[in-house]
């Protein structure tokens, strides 16, 4: 092959040196768009958006200069509203909870005790439900959560739960919670599972030479490790919870509010509020991030 | 770490009940698409296949069905072509503000889908004016697809930027060294090498965009139905829910190996799955 190719070359040979000598043209070239679409899109109309909640908005719904807090002061200060953002943030730490209460010890069981042939097919069996649809989901725990209409109600009997078990958490908080639990599982599993992974075998053997019981190794060498990992499965849980508002309008039918429904339904009655409305997710989620950041959450996926 | 039996048996009890309580409602929403009464009352009255011959005969899920998959393949397509060059530019030099950028493309999935619903249906219902140009979005398929674009951007951008982290700067060394112009080696050289991380990214990008639901019923013009907006509305009747369990299960039987092979092809899994 012709090595001395300085001065000659094709066409695409040409085009390739002129990127090689000039780097910042072909900086420009391949991050000039996402950047721009990124901006354009995404970033511009999260300005649209804050602009909505603090400016008033005229009759042509063109944003004004006229500044108000009005819209804002009533987002954080209304009971209601409050309320349900109180509402939120419980619901979605214990979803949190409930998936790290059984992501942990599925997450150990697959990446330290299951034999290792079984590890690959096991970790693909929790992440394969991720592939049915989020709705068809919630509807399917809906069913399964119908309690008893009684002896005299057209519908005789109840769903899965309460003809299995005889038992059901009903169409209530608890319901919302462990549909939640169920929708975001995998997303835990699978950051603690990466970490256990990461964790190298002689760790555990050494703190076993050095007496330590499975509990105390657990404590002092397995948790302090898995930190970044439940931090980041944890990003999941909790972000995903707290904005969602089809699966407390699934399973409770409209009463149980989230925050997120009540930024739908000002969508038609008082777009300017319900902009504001979402400062609060936006806030939170921004804090929570921060926090999850000291805890190295971002370098360990 | 030596378990005694108790514990690992311990452990074993709340992996499988986990994975039941995994598999409970799809095996359910199954049975129900097979079931005599139009009900998702327990247990099943008897079988039948009516209500797969109903949704055959319906245009609706159908139409709904192709809908989605256009909208998912153009998005997949724009996120694709986005994100592989951002991973590109992100491994390839390193520039002021490169730290604010990795944040701008991971924003979209962190922060809730309602408020990027609501932002950017903010913003396509109002004429733009930037000054030289001035133009209003407006909602319909169009509309669909940018929005699904900006969440799955950060999909392939995160399978191609792991593969090309991976991958040893050396082999382009050697390729120039070898007399390859650029891209010559890009052709054979780095495309063979995130050509499986494309086609995992892309399908998990498609995946996301074919479930999507929020952003779509911002973003969706008054004519247009996916089949999760389908899915939503029929659920919400209180006739033919078994036929929304069939398109259900559908769905599901199609994912399956298009999930198994997006395992398969991604760098995440191949380092979880113990090939180390």
């Amino acid at each position: 092959m012709d090595v001395v190719t300085v001065g000659g070359g094709g066409a695409p040979a040409r085009v390739s040196r002129f990127f090689r000598r000039h780097r910042k043209a072909s900086l420009f070239a391949t991050l000039g768009g996402p950047v721009a679409w990124m901006l354009l899109v995404y970033i511009g109309s999260l300005v649209v958006l804050v602009a909505a909640a603090f400016f008033k908005i005229d009759s042509n719904s063109k944003v004004t200069t006229d500044f108000t807090t009005a819209n804002v002061k009533a987002a954080f200060t209304t009971g209601s509203f409050v309320d349900a953002i109180v509402r939120s943030v419980l619901i979605a730490l214990a979803v949190t909870a409930v998936c790290f209460a059984i992501a942990l010890p599925m997450a150990f069981y697959i990446a330290k005790v299951a034999k290792p042939r079984w590890r690959r097919s096991l970790i693909v069996a929790v992440l394969l439900p991720l592939w049915a649809g989020y709705l068809v989901k919630g509807y399917a725990w809906k069913s399964i959560f119908t309690p008893d209409a009684g002896k005299f109600a057209a519908h005789k009997g109840g769903g899965f739960l309460e003809a299995t078990l005889g038992w059901t958490p009903g169409f209530g908080k608890l319901a919302i919670v462990i549909t939640l639990a169920y929708l975001w599982l995998p997303y835990m599993v699978l950051p603690i599972y990466a970490g256990l992974e990461r964790l190298p075998p002689s760790y555990l053997d050494a703190a076993g030479d050095l007496g330590a019981r499975p509990f105390r190794t657990f404590r002092s060498v397995i948790m302090p490790i898995l930190v970044p990992s439940i931090a980041a499965g944890s990003i999941f849980t909790f972000s995903l919870s707290l904005g969602d508002y089809i699966t407390p309008r699934i399973i409770s039918g409209g009463k149980e509010q989230m925050i997120g429904n009540l930024i739908d339904q000002l969508q038609q009655q008082n777009q300017a509020l319900s902009a504001a409305l979402t400062l609060w997710p936006i806030a939170i989620i921004i804090v929570y991030l921060l926090g999850m950041s000291r805890l190295h959450a971002f370098e360990s996926v | 770490m030596r378990l005694s039996l108790l514990s690992r048996l311990g452990l074993r009890g709340v992996t499988v009940i986990g994975l039941v309580f995994l598999y409970v409602p799809l095996v359910v929403v199954v049975i129900l698409a097979f079931n005599k009464a139009d009900s998702t009352l327990w247990p099943p009255t008897g079988w039948t296949l009516d209500w797969w011959r109903q949704a055959w005969h319906t245009s609706a899920p159908k139409n709904a069905f192709v809908q989605s998959v256009e909208i998912a393949s153009a998005a997949t397509a724009i996120a694709l072509v986005l994100g592989t060059l951002a991973a590109f530019a992100m491994s390839r030099f390193s520039f002021f503000g490169k730290s604010a950028i990795s944040y701008l493309l991971v924003l979209p999935i962190a922060l809730p889908g309602i408020v990027t619903a609501v932002a950017l249906k903010n913003t396509f219902l109002r004429r733009i004016d930037l000054g030289f140009v001035s133009f209003k979005v407006g909602f319909g398929v169009h509309s669909i697809i940018i929005a699904h674009s900006t969440f799955c951007i950060v999909v392939t951008y995160n399978n191609v930027v792991a593969r090309l982290r991976r991958s040893s700067p050396n082999l382009l060394e050697a390729s120039a060294d070898l007399g390859a112009h650029g891209l010559r080696t890009f052709w054979s050289v780095t495309f063979p090498l995130v050509r499986s991380a494309l086609v995992a990214g892309g399908i998990l990008a498609f995946a996301l965009s074919f479930d999507e639901i929020v952003v779509t019923s911002f973003t969706a013009g008054p004519g247009d139905q996916t089949l999760p907006q389908w899915i939503l509305n029929s659920f919400g009747r209180s006739k033919g829910v078994p036929v929304t369990n069939v398109m259900a299960t559908v769905v599901m039987a199609l994912s399956i190996p298009l999930a198994w092979l997006a395992q398969r092809l991604s760098d995440s899994t191949e380092s979880i799955a113990g090939r180390r």
